[in-house]
């Protein structure tokens, strides 16, 4: 039986903590009686026959859908979108979840005889998928099947003629989506929540969608207004893209959902002492331990990327339901909240985290100075509901070593937004309203976008958007270990050592904070009381 | 004077008892077979801690690395074999593939992922592989092979076979029984689907494409060529199922996987529920037609390309 997360108020007897340090790791000593530990739920057991729930669902929808086999018609024209490479992290074993899924819902429309089938990575503006990111996604049997003659593909939100408007939702939101999901007989969406903001209609409205239609919820207000990202019920994105939903089902578009969700079974062997408590390491994770961190010290930041970016988490399903978008979106984030909720009592004034290698846009990449921001800020302070885990005003305290490094295949718009914005201003009001045009329209992105392997151009600025709720939330952002030109550049304050960061932070919340550690990955959602 | 010669083995057969066996009476039941080979081998030995321990480094140090270089195998489908492999404890499964060459044996003890790598046997035909001593030794310590008849119908093998599968074991069978003459298949004994009914395990069905290239049937030089295996979804036999039908379903299935490594996964999956799958056994036709049919058959060969872009990181 997965025991589930809990606090540890950290005194005297606690063994320091681990901290993830970018592609290495720190053990840092916090203060005894104001500070605490927050430990994410052990992985939840999957489930025995995969296969065969794969199958259950699609004959047992939720809501008013019809089961799939009722849906299929010899002459229609079916989609199935599913999402990419941003999901999930670090990228599973094979077969991975979408193959299952995608191979299932395949194995029903060739029962039913249908031939005009096409695939799309709804990646919206992120990079394509490779060859073998896609092969790893969807499998080799699929690939072999379908992106040979071009039935698998890379959406294209730059497309115009591949782009379909739907029209516009009462707050004056317009919706545009691909035009062949848009125009099929059925639009199959195989998703997977590896959190809460995952899914729903945000699989369609944003996976799917063009920079027309993303820029009325990829926005510094809607991103301010989302308190937090994980909470549907008080996300702003959330509502966005729901009512984009409604805009999308009026228009005739016949979507059947599948949605997936996961354990935390998050790091492989060797690293599986990754995940215990730092009391419960054994004498071989502890070597585990010394052995890696101390190679890792030594060894050229190239390598020790292609050894963390090599790793394949064993993840394992623990749901997967389908049918209408909504219920099956409840089910899904019941599911999420099985895994990843734990219950915390009250905001406090420091709060600490370490921040691994990875990020939904670093896959087989750089972790750049930008993608930290969007990590520590836009991601794990989000990681709660009701309210914040650090107060308002409060530090935020996190450890990187933030080097001055991009990938100039995939973030080439990143070295621009850092060198020529950042360097102007860190505000995100003014960075939307003077340079976001500038870049999303800029034709050598879009090019690059289109044909290469590069994000688009409008999104380091999606990147800073989404650390905008943070900002305006804290009052002091220290990186511990960072390297300081790259921080300073993020107008955060680098220092040292753990010991100088809380020191930096007494000016602000004074010389006896409280402070919590948030022990991630694996992932949770803190749930404040 | 020259005396003419008589041959030796005629002259021993017509030595009288008591200088030869004498024969048993028709009217008496003959005394069990005691010979030490073909299906009364007793291959125990071939699973003890030391043979096992040889022939790990066998399979590792020299069948493996062999099959790389002969055979440049591009294996697909293992994916399939995740959710039992992850089983535990670990649960035994018959093999069931079909057969062009010898290479196929090796081939596939190389191909099989843990944790069914090293505790696998193989059912050998005691006509072929257990003949001598020596060729009886040598199979049961590289293979790990146990003898089949082929001929009759014999408890013995089967009885062996159960015990070792739900000893833990897992089984390599060809339910074709023998090489394929022609490089089309053979229909599917029964074996491999008795043997699943008998203990309840699942049948792995395997296609090995390639290997007549390298190996047939009436060749004794082997040439290199490139081969691809086929792993499919597991089977298992179902509330009706008897060893016909288990046996009609995993010759299916290694057709259905056929017709994936010709086309594609989608248009074998289409055509299997249209149950328009191309049967192994070939077209109905003369042997000429049938061998120039063959060469229609085969993967369009697409390798993956791991990294497109130069590596900048």
């Amino acid at each position: 039986m997965p025991r589930p997360g809990f606090v540890l108020d950290v005194d005297r007897s606690t063994p320091p903590l681990l901290f993830w340090h970018g592609e290495g790791f720190r053990l840092e000593k916090l203060p005894p009686e104001r500070t605490r530990v927050i430990y994410p739920p052990e992985p939840l057991d999957p489930m025995k026959d995969p296969q065969a729930a794969i199958r259950r669902a699609l004959l047992n929808p939720l809501g008013d859908s019809k089961p799939l086999p009722e849906l299929l018609f010899p002459d229609m024209k079916l989609t199935i979108a599913f999402d990419d490479v941003s999901l999930p992290l670090p990228p599973m074993r094979r077969p991975d979840v979408r193959q299952r899924v995608i191979e299932a819902v395949l194995d029903m429309a060739a029962e039913a005889g249908v031939d005009d089938v096409h695939l799309i990575a709804a990646l919206a503006l992120h990079r394509r998928m490779t060859e073998a990111e896609l092969r790893h996604a969807v499998g080799d049997r699929v690939y072999d099947a379908f992106a040979p003659s071009g039935r698998l593909y890379n959406l294209d939100a730059e497309d115009t003629d591949a782009m379909a408007y739907l029209g516009t939702t009462e707050s004056g939101e317009e919706v545009e989506i691909n035009r062949r999901a848009a125009e099929s007989d059925l639009l199959v969406y195989v998703n997977i929540n590896l959190v809460a903001m995952d899914g729903g209609w945000k699989s369609t409205a944003t996976g799917l969608a063009s920079y027309r239609s993303l820029r009325h919820h990829h926005n510094v207000h809607t991103l301010q207004q989302s308190r937090s990202l994980m909470d549907h019920h008080r996300s702003e994105l959330h509502s966005s893209n729901w009512r984009m939903g409604k805009v999308i089902t009026d228009a005739g578009v016949k979507i059947f959902q599948i949605e997936t969700t996961l354990n935390t079974d998050t790091f492989p062997s060797p690293f599986e002492f990754l995940m215990k408590r730092e009391w419960e390491w054994t004498a071989r994770d502890r070597a585990l331990f010394i052995g890696s961190s101390k190679s890792l010290a030594r060894t050229p930041s190239r390598i020790t990327r292609q050894i963390f970016q090599s790793i394949k988490a064993p993840h394992q399903m623990t749901s997967v339901q389908a049918g209408e978008v909504g219920p099956v979106h409840e089910e899904t984030i019941r599911n999420v909240h099985r895994q990843q909720l734990v219950e915390v009592d009250g905001q406090t004034d420091i709060l600490a985290m370490g921040l691994p290698y990875i990020c939904p846009y670093n896959v087989n990449s750089i972790m750049n100075p930008i993608l930290v921001m969007c990590l520590g800020l836009g991601y794990f302070f989000n990681l709660y509901r009701n309210k914040p885990l650090v107060r308002e005003g409060g530090v935020l305290i996190m450890s990187h070593p933030t080097p001055w490094e991009f990938h100039p295949v995939h973030h080439p718009s990143y070295i621009d937004f850092f060198e020529q914005v950042l360097s102007e201003t860190t505000d995100p009001l003014r960075i939307e309203a003077e340079f976001e045009k500038g870049f999303a329209e800029d034709e050598w992105y879009r090019h690059l976008y289109r044909t290469s392997y590069a994000y688009h151009g409008v999104h380091p600025f999606y990147m800073w958007y989404w650390g905008a709720h943070a900002l305006q939330h804290v009052g002091r952002v220290i990186i511990v270990g960072g390297e300081p030109r790259s921080v300073r550049r993020l107008g955060f304050m680098p220092a040292s050592t753990m010991n100088d960061a809380l020191e930096m932070a007494s000016d602000v919340v004074g010389r006896t904070p409280t402070i919590t550690h948030l022990h991630v990955p694996p992932l949770l959602l803190a749930d404040v009381k | 004077m020259k005396l003419p010669q008589i041959p030796r083995l005629s002259l021993v057969s017509r030595l009288p008892f008591p200088f030869t066996a004498a024969r048993t009476p028709i009217a008496v039941d003959p005394l069990p077979d005691k010979r030490r080979t073909g299906a009364n081998y007793d291959t125990e030995w071939a699973r003890s801690f030391g043979a096992r321990m040889a022939r790990l480094g066998l399979l590792e140090g020299v069948l493996t690395p062999a099959m790389e270089v002969l055979a440049v195998p591009d294996r697909r489908g293992l994916d399939r074999l995740r959710d039992l492999a992850d089983a535990d404890p670990p649960q035994p499964v018959i093999f069931a593939a079909n057969h062009h060459s010898h290479v196929d044996t090796p081939l596939l003890l190389s191909s099989i992922p843990e944790p069914w790598r090293h505790k696998t046997f193989v059912a050998a035909a005691a006509d072929y592989f257990f003949t001598s001593r020596v060729r009886s030794a040598a199979s049961a310590l590289v293979l790990n092979a146990i003898p089949i008849e082929r001929t009759r119908v014999s408890r013995r093998p089967a009885d062996d076979a159960a015990a070792l599968i739900e000893d833990g074991w897992s089984l390599v069978i060809f339910p074709e029984g023998g090489r394929s003459p022609d490089g089309w298949g053979q229909p599917f004994r029964g074996g491999a689907a008795y043997l699943s009914l008998r203990c309840h395990v699942p049948v792995v069905p395997v296609h090995i494409e390639g290997t007549g290239r390298i190996l047939r049937k009436g060749k004794n030089r082997p040439s290199r060529s490139a081969t691809r295996l086929t792993f499919g979804e597991a089977l298992w036999p179902g509330e009706g199922d008897d060893s016909r039908r288990l046996a009609v379903r995993i010759e299916r299935a290694v057709a259905a996987l056929a017709d994936e490594v010709g086309t594609d996964w989608y248009s074998a999956r289409l055509r299997a529920h249209r149950t328009e799958t191309p049967p192994l056994s070939g077209p109905d036709a003369p042997s000429w037609r049938r061998a120039w049919a063959l060469g229609d058959r085969g993967p369009k060969r697409r390798r993956p390309q791991e990294r497109r872009w130069p590596d900048l990181g």
